[in-house]
This record gives structure tokens, sequence and C-alpha cells, in this order.
């Protein structure tokens, strides 16, 4: 267990001196605060613009920090030849890649939290400074709690999309491991779509691999409850509970999954 | 020793002016070409949706800004060459993104519904808009009362909208006031008092500015048709006492002995036609022109007996 938190704690530390992940925060704050100029030009919908346009540069910015840091968790180490020095230490394959996986997952929630600290600080000062008769025509306070879960499932979508780029990430190139990553996020949002194909196509054969590609990609869609939240129309909690729960369970799979290459693989 | 970059910051900073300058000289001079009518080159809401790939509701605000610059830009241009052809497209792509954009098909209800050159006069657009968000967003009961409301002022069809604005009151939130005003439309459609009290409903529950602007430049444009009800009485009088017709204020106010010009509720003169000596609002007003009052239902006669 410590020696998980020790590499995990290395690869926070990689990753704050890398300044990728500043950079991101940085513009993210940008766009946040961008959207409240946008939002002159709304007709009077500038809270739900200003919360939409948040809530997708946390989720924007979040997916290009869980890819391209997480694409390079274990090649780079292969490539700099530094993997050899690592596990010369008492230190299993497991243990580096869940170390890997977790520091990634602290960088991604630190900077998820200061994007969502910034949001709210626009979201408060947009509060402050608007008409009581048009804040009367908002479907949901300002500062609405529930937005909070939004991100909540935001950062396990993202933690998902960590674990599908260092799956990728332990047998394949920084490049390959970008697209197949990216790709799997897309067919992640279409996924719906093949659940339903047997009302589209008559041959059942088809119509049963199209609903077995359904259970076997990832799900992503339930993760976005952002229009919901921005509604104010309730979420179940039964149906976010189940949605961290397909989270862990996906995430195990594929840690299991990328343990179980890392630890076959040959380093010459 | 590091190299000094002093001279490449300089030169950056020069060649940045020379390249702010030069844009300069060629905006001056370059008209950018602009498809007549614009472009929308996706108007299929699924399609959309699915190439959004779960941003549905920010692609949904961008549509939404380009519907709202896109109306306002059209009104700004001359009169003659107004069109508002992508302005139901765009908001059909909006509520398609995002079904419970409220805003969106009430704003539609308005503004496809203002005759040209204010709007492209389609009030079967703005009832589409409408009938999909009850089919999309639930039974609002907000969405009754605009289609309803369609129906009264633009339509002047009084039984549909009474129809609307009872199904509104029976609609899960419906306001207590729509099935008295049902009742008041089926028996009095068109009469000034009821168009005053829809008007000031969708200023007091209105979701945006602009719907609260237009409401209330049709409450002050009512306000307007009282006084000038009133004025034309008084003009009459003058000219019946005269034996001709008011040809400008002094004289109107002087023979009636008025407090002065009168302004309309926007603080503009109304004018006399000297030809006819009726009054009337004037051009420069921004209330002008003033709608097409919905006619009147004609009392039934009563049966003999």
């Amino acid at each position: 267990m410590r020696s998980i938190a020790l590499v995990a704690q290395a690869v926070f530390k990689e990753s704050v001196r890398d300044r990728v992940p500043y950079s991101m925060v940085a513009f993210a704050v940008l766009i946040i605060a961008a959207s409240y100029l946008i939002s002159q030009l709304t007709a009077g919908q500038d809270m739900k613009i200003l919360k939409d346009l948040g809530l997708a540069a946390i989720a924007v910015f979040g997916l290009l920090i869980a890819v391209f840091i997480g694409i390079n968790l274990v090649s780079k180490e292969v490539e700099r030849r530094s993997v050899f020095a690592v596990l010369a230490k008492p230190l299993s394959r497991s243990q580096f890649i869940l170390g890997k996986y977790f520091g990634l997952a602290l960088t991604l929630v630190v900077n998820l939290s200061v994007m969502t600290l910034a949001f709210y600080a626009v979201l408060l000062y947009v509060d402050l400074t608007t008409d009581a008769l048009l804040k009367a025509a908002w479907p949901a306070p300002a500062l609405d709690p529930r937005l909070v879960i939004a991100v909540v499932l935001i950062v396990a979508e993202l933690m998902l999309v960590t674990a599908i780029a260092l799956f990728f990430s332990t047998f394949s190139s920084p490049l390959l491991s970008a697209l197949l990553t990216l790709g799997v996020w897309v067919a992640g949002h279409f996924n719906a779509d093949l659940r339903n194909f047997e009302a589209v196509l008559d041959v059942r054969p088809v119509a049963l691999l199209a609903r077995a590609v359904y259970y076997l990609l990832p799900n992503l869609a339930p993760f976005n409850i952002r229009a919901e939240v921005v509604h104010g129309v309730p979420v179940p909690a039964s149906q976010v509970a189940l949605t961290l729960a397909y989270a862990a369970v996906y995430i195990t799979i594929l840690l299991l999954g990328a343990i179980a290459v890392f630890r076959r693989r040959d380093f010459k | 020793m590091k190299p000094r970059n002093r001279g490449l910051i300089v030169a950056v900073m020069l060649l940045f002016a020379a390249s702010v300058g030069i844009q300069a000289v060629r905006d001056r001079d370059r008209v950018p070409f602009e498809p007549p009518g614009g472009m929308l080159w996706i108007q299929s809401g699924t399609a959309m949706k699915r190439m959004a790939l779960g941003f549905d509701t920010l692609v949904a605000d961008l549509y939404w800004i380009r519907a709202v610059v896109y109306y306002g830009g059209q009104r700004l241009r001359d009169r003659s060459e107004r069109s508002y052809e992508l302005l139901y497209p765009m908001l059909d792509l909006v509520t398609t993104l995002d079904p419970r954009f409220k805003v969106a098909y009430r704003f539609g209800a308005i503004f496809l519904t203002e005759g040209y050159p204010d709007g492209p006069g389609r009030p079967d657009q703005a009832i589409a808009l409408l009938e999909n968000g009850l089919r999309r967003d639930g039974e609002r009961w907000e969405y009754m009362h605009d289609i309803g409301f369609i129906y009264y002022w633009w339509l002047r069809d009084y039984t549909k909208a009474a129809e609307w604005f009872e199904r509104g009151g029976r609609a899960p939130g419906g306001p207590p006031w729509l099935a008295p005003l049902a009742a008041t439309t089926l028996a009095q459609g068109g009469d000034r008092q009821s168009s005053r009290t829809m008007w000031r409903q969708l200023f007091e529950n209105a979701d945006s500015d602009w719907i609260r602007s237009s409401a209330e430049r049709r409450l002050l444009q009512l306000d307007a048709m009282d006084a000038l009800d009133q004025l034309n009485v008084i003009a009459a009088r003058y000219a019946a006492r005269e034996g001709r017709v008011a040809q400008s204020w002094p004289a109107l106010v002087q023979g009636e002995r008025l407090r002065g010009i009168p302004l309309d509720p926007a603080g503009v003169p109304y004018v006399i036609n000297p030809v006819t000596g009726r009054v009337g609002l004037a051009e420069d007003s921004p209330l002008w022109p003033l709608p097409e009052e919905p006619q009147a239902l004609r009392p039934v006669p009563e049966p003999p007996s």
C-alpha cells in the first residue's frame, strides 16, 4: 500500500512540475470568466449559459488532462528507460500501475477542484450583480449545490477515461494510445444507440452483436447530468449511485487488464 | 553569458504594431462576403445532437446566441433588406438540442409571429415550435398560454384561443387567471382589456429581457391607443363645434383648453392629420406603428322571443 502511495505521490509531484495542468486550469478559468462576457449576448439566459459553459469547460479540460497525461504515464517511463530503475526497487509491477493511476487521479481531483471553485466564484459574482426580477426566472439558484453532483460525475467519467488511457499506454505508443482513448471516449457517448439497434435492424445476430458491444464498451452518457442540473430537474440519487458503482467496476476491470498486460511485458 | 533579447522583443512589438496597421488598412476597403439571408449548414437537430458528443446544451447555447444575434441583426438592417427565414430552423435546432430551453420556445412565440419587417410573420411556425415544446418538455401551462395568445392576437381565432387558455388553466401549475381568461375570450374576444391582461401576464412571467421589453412596448401601445381614442373624441367635438377640423395642435389646444400638446407613453408628441383632423402616433415614436387591433366579437343578437 505504501509503495502505491509513493508512486502516486511521485506522479502527482511530476504533474505539478509539468506545467501542462496549470495552463489548462488557467485556460479553463479564463473560459469561465469569458462566459460572463458571452452571456451579455444571450437575451437574459446568462445564468444557464454560464452554467453550461462552466461545466463543459471543466469536462473538456479535465478530459485533456486525463488523456494527455494518462497516455504518457507508462510509455514515458519505458521510453526513458527509467522503468528499469523503478522496477529494480522493492515494487511490484501491479503496484507500479496502481500508483501511476492513483497519482493521476489525485492530479485530476485537485485540478477539477480548482476549476470548480473558480466556477462557483463566477456564479457568485453573477448572482450578486443580477436583478431580483431576472433571478426569479432562473430554473435553479446560481449557487445550486447540485452542480457539485454534476462535477462529481465528470470526475468519475474522467477517472474512467484515465484508466482507459493507462490501459492503452501499457502496450502502445503515446500517439496510438491517445487516438484509441479518444476513440473509446467518442464511442462511449454513442453507445446508447447500439442498445436500440434491434429496433432499426431486422437481422437478429447483428442486433445481438450490437447489444454485446453496448455492454462491452464503457457507457459514458449516464455520467452527463449537466442538462438536468442546469435546468433544475431532479436527478435520482439511485442513478448517481449506480453510475458511480459502474465507474468503480469498469475502472477496476481496466486496471486489472493494464496490470495483466504490464506484468507480461518484456523490457529489453 | 546569455544572449540579450531586447532587440528581438522590440522587433516583435514593431511587427505586431505593423500587423495591426495592415489589418486596419485592409478592413477599410474590404466588405466581407455574406450570403444573402445567411447560412445554416446543419439544420437537423438529431444530426447535431450526435455531433455534440454529450455537449448538447452547450451547442444549444451557441445556436441560441446565434439566433438572438441573427434576429437582432436583421432588425437593425434596412427595412427592405430584412430576412428572417433562418429564425425558425435556428430555434428548432436549439430546442432539439436542449428540449428544456423554455425561453427559446417562448422567444419563438413572440418574435416568429411579428409581422414583416419586424419579424417573419409566421404564427404557424411559432405554434409548431410551442407544440414541440409540449411534446418534449412536458405539459407546461406557459406554452399553452402562448399558443392561445397567438390564436387570440395574431390569428383572431377566439374559439381556439379559449380552448388553449382553458387547457393551460388545467395544466400542472396553471395559474387561476387562465380559466376566467378563457371564458372572457370566448364571450368578448378582441376587446382591448383582454389583450392588456395577456400582455401584462407575458410581461410579468417573461424569462428574458427581450420578451419583457416586447411585452412592455405592446402595453404602452395599448395605452397609446386608449389615449388616441380620447383625443379623437376631443378632436371630433372641436370639428363639430367649429365647423372645420383642427389642422394643428395650437388650434386644438386653445379650442379645447388642453394643458399642452399631449405626449404618447414614450414621450413623443402625438400628431394631427391636417386634412382629416384625426390624432395619431408620430412615425418617429418608438411605439410606431400601432398594432392592428384584434376585431372585437360582435354581440350575438338575442333570439326573437
